[in-house]
């Protein structure tokens, strides 16, 4: 079980959110999106330059771009 | 219960795309009113409902995730929350989403204002087989949960009655004490203590939660502390410090982090124990997922966007092509009608050109208009846009811009042949400040559909074997500097980082009609309204411009004596016939012909020295000195001038200018002719008008939305001075640069 940065995540792992190192605004809009730690969430896609990248958290689909998924470190589920 | 006659504020507040707005529209229909808060852009909708004889007034918030400080839509919910006190707040979530659509929920509840739960697109939620236990929800959260389905009105009169009930009831504030846990706790009773014995604020708000904020590091609160209570607000500053140190070291996090994750865990425990329960797998693809497999997909996805925008710019200038046309021809009809009707003079000039004309103008991109937003409303409504700007994001980012900066881009021309005014409008959709700014001060500089005809004309003239590929790369050029001047902008003016992206994309849904045609026609009607009175304004000052001083007496008796002369020359019996023209059939002799000929030559003329002689003809004369460097003379100066009311009237002004009368725009053959037969113009100069008229001040029309879109006049202004140096220098750059070259001659 390793632990990785969103960025780093392929189409298609889970993994659960261990840490959100962002602070000020953009900490709070992850945070109102509901990434904190413990949340299960899985790489949907990417956009076709790569960036930003889709991912499937509570139930919905939310976009970021590659250097703000660069503050969400998740463990990576090794089997998916 | 209901006592009659009384009137209740009601307010509606939950996250964007959770049904909020079709809610809305669903109780209040037509009998809605859009404005925006006091002094900024954000919208504000209200409507009444009548039920059993109190009247509710409901105000639709906007959407938003949270009640924090950060974003204009978030501070005017809150402010309105605190400043106009709803009896009850309609906190719509949507149930296929309910753990984030709660987080809101419980930053109400800590607020303590009365919230009734709608339980929104319940139907959506039962095909995906998430059950939800409402009564039990009701129970834990103590807070009456009513589901609905705001598309079909399901559930709407019971809502409305439940909150017309609660209402009624006339509750004071509860605020909901959440625990966030061991570091955070001691730290807050200390802090809503010390609040509580200096009443800071407590008049409006619990002292439990201006204490949360204070650790939540919120701007607002905290400069309204420093400004009413400078020692408690020290103290308390220190207090948050302390523990954020503390935190820092002991877990590495923030308190505002450790506090959303209490409020998560809140939620949590809320829906634990049969209240939510899923009969899928929550990965599973739904229909949206399988469409966005191919609406996103690496290759496909790109292609079906262009189609797809391309479609939105066929949809609004060709469908829109007719009724245009036909609010122009009834102008024009106006037009001659007040023209055979009133006597020859001032007055008949203001109307005709003044009034009618500028009304025309203003009521001419109506249509256009109304088609955009229809178009826009649906891309927006279907969830489209938000992949449109999750696509393109990585590109316009580049240039300090959004994603969805497109739309507004390829609205204003970026096809060639649209309009800046509804592109101007259409950076509504962008919600992050700079960005949106950036955007709506570029857009300007595409092709726009008056642009086209002068090109089309210059080009006519000056590169007649090259049309297509100059009008192409006039598109590229004109992109090319849109996004370069964006960037300028970003990292000078407005400069900063660009606001996080994190962008929801709602599944795919299928808008209601209403909805839509609610939407456009509100925004429509506001820009009939507001850009109404300034333009007509405007048009009549330009009017004015090029009327006034008018000819001196000597002139004008100068110009009769010559006419008098002209007649002279032709038989007595004659002359009637040529003042007045033949009567119908009958055959005009050569010498009658061409007296006609001189003396329409010599009112050409007269219109022209009257032109040179007006303020604008001043001006542009004056500006010569300093227009020499980029080739221009005073026609060109005075045609680029009434330019500013709007760009195709270039064509008409270069025609009195040349002393070629009336020259209508797609009727300018002659005009093309006797520019490419004059010395003064050449390729080079021709070229340096173009790129001159692609980049200088947007019209006025254009002015007006950018100030009503911005919020501020000095954006306006700066639009004006920006461009039309911009345009200067690169013109100059052109001109003088091609005549080192050896071009141009």
């Amino acid at each position: 079980m390793g632990t990785v940065l969103l960025r780093h995540m392929l189409p298609g792992q889970k993994g659960v959110v261990t840490q959100v190192k962002a602070v000020g605004e953009l900490g709070r809009r992850i945070r109102d999106m509901g990434i904190v730690p413990g949340t299960p969430l899985f790489v949907q896609g990417r956009a076709p330059l790569l960036d930003p990248v889709a991912i499937r958290v509570r139930n919905f689909t939310l976009t970021l771009r590659n250097n703000e998924a660069d503050y969400i470190h998740v463990e990576v589920d090794e089997t998916s | 219960m209901n006592n009659g006659n009384e009137q209740y504020l009601i307010a509606l507040a939950g996250n964007p795309n959770c049904g909020k707005t079709t809610l809305f529209n669903a109780v209040t229909g037509a009998r809605q009113h859009v404005g925006n808060y006091p002094g900024i852009t954000v919208e504000k909708k209200e409507g009444f409902y009548q039920l059993n004889g109190s009247r509710l007034r409901l105000v639709d918030l906007p959407g938003t995730y949270s009640l924090t400080a950060y974003s204009l839509e978030e501070l005017v919910a809150r402010d309105f929350l605190v400043q106009e006190r709803p009896e009850v707040v309609l906190n719509i979530v949507d149930a296929c989403n309910l753990e984030r659509n709660l987080y809101l929920t419980v930053q109400l509840l800590e607020l303590g204002i009365p919230v009734v739960l709608v339980l929104n697109m319940v139907d959506a939620a039962e095909s995906r087989g998430i059950e939800i236990d409402v009564e039990e929800l009701s129970r834990r959260l103590q807070l009456p949960v009513v589901p609905t389905v705001a598309r079909t009105g399901r559930g709407k009169d019971d809502l409305l009655s439940t909150a017309a009930r609660m209402a009624s009831e006339k509750r004071g504030w509860a605020p909901l004490h959440i625990s966030y846990g061991p570091d955070i706790d001691p730290a807050l009773d200390e802090m809503e203590k010390e609040i509580a014995r200096l009443s800071f604020l407590t008049e409006a708000l619990p002292s439990r939660w201006t204490a949360l904020k204070y650790l939540e590091a919120d701007e607002q609160v905290i400069a309204k502390g420093r400004e009413t209570h400078p020692e408690l607000s020290s103290r308390l500053e220190a207090i948050a410090a302390r523990l954020t140190d503390h935190l820092q070291k002991t877990l590495e996090s923030y308190p505002e982090a450790i506090i959303a994750d209490h409020r998560y865990g809140f939620i949590a425990a809320l829906l634990k124990g049969g209240v939510v329960t899923e009969k899928n797998k929550s990965d599973r693809l739904y229909l949206s997922d399988q469409i966005d497999r191919v609406l996103t997909n690496r290759l496909l996805g790109p292609v079906s966007m262009m189609l797809i925008l391309y479609m939105v710019y066929q949809f609004t200038f060709n469908y829109s092509a007719l009724p245009v046309q036909l609010v122009e021809s009834a102008f024009s009809m106006l037009g001659n009608r007040m023209d055979a009707l009133l006597p020859e003079g001032l007055i008949k000039s203001l109307i005709v050109s003044g009034i009618i004309d500028g009304v025309g103008g203003v009521i001419g991109f109506v249509p256009l208009i109304l088609f955009m937003f229809f178009a826009i409303a649906f891309l927006e409504d279907t969830g489209y846009l938000a992949r449109v700007a999750y696509m393109l994001d990585r590109v316009f980012r580049t240039f300090g811009l959004h994603g969805s900066s497109v739309m507004a881009f390829i609205i204003s021309g970026g096809i060639a042949g649209g309009c800046a005014v509804p592109g101007v409008m259409a950076t509504r959709t962008l919600r992050s400040s700079r960005e949106r700014l950036a955007t709506l001060l570029t857009a300007p500089f595409m092709n726009c559909g008056a642009k086209i005809p002068v090109f089309a004309m210059l080009i006519a003239a000056f590169f007649p074997k090259n049309r297509a590929s100059m009008m192409f790369l006039l598109t590229l050029l004109s992109w090319m500097a849109a996004l370069f001047l964006a960037k300028l902008i970003r990292i000078t003016i407005l400069k900063g980082p660009s606001t996080p992206f994190l962008l929801e994309l709602p599944p795919y849904r299928l808008p209601t009609f209403k909805g839509l045609l609610i939407h456009t026609w509100e925004r429509t009607w506001q820009y009939v309204q507001k850009a109404g009175t300034i333009i007509l304004a405007i048009s009549i000052l330009f009017w004015a411009l090029m009327t006034f001083p008018g000819l001196s007496e000597k002139k004008k008796v100068r110009f009769e004596e010559a006419r008098q002369e002209i007649l002279a020359g032709v038989p007595p019996e004659l002359r009637e016939m040529t003042a007045r023209g033949a009567p119908e059939g009958q055959t005009i002799p050569a010498v009658v012909a061409d007296a006609r000929e001189r003396i329409l030559a010599l009112d050409h003329e007269e219109a022209q020295t009257a032109l040179k002689d007006s303020f604008a003809g001043r001006i542009g004369t004056a500006m010569e000195s300093v227009s020499r460097w980029s080739g221009f003379d005073w026609r060109t100066n005075v045609a680029l001038l009434s330019g500013f009311a709007a760009k195709e009237i270039i064509i008409s002004t270069l025609g009195t200018a040349y002393s070629l009368g009336k020259v209508e725009t797609g009727d300018d053959l002659s005009l093309s002719e006797r520019l490419s037969n004059d010395p003064l113009w050449n390729p080079l100069k021709a070229f340096a008008v173009i790129v001159f008229i692609m980049l200088y001040a947007p019209c006025f029309a254009t002015i007006t939305c950018i100030i009503k879109e911005s919020g501020a006049w000095k954006w306006g202004v700066f639009s004006m001075v920006f461009n039309t140096s911009v345009a200067f220098l690169i013109a100059v750059l052109v001109y003088q640069g091609g005549r080192w070259l050896g071009l141009g001659t």
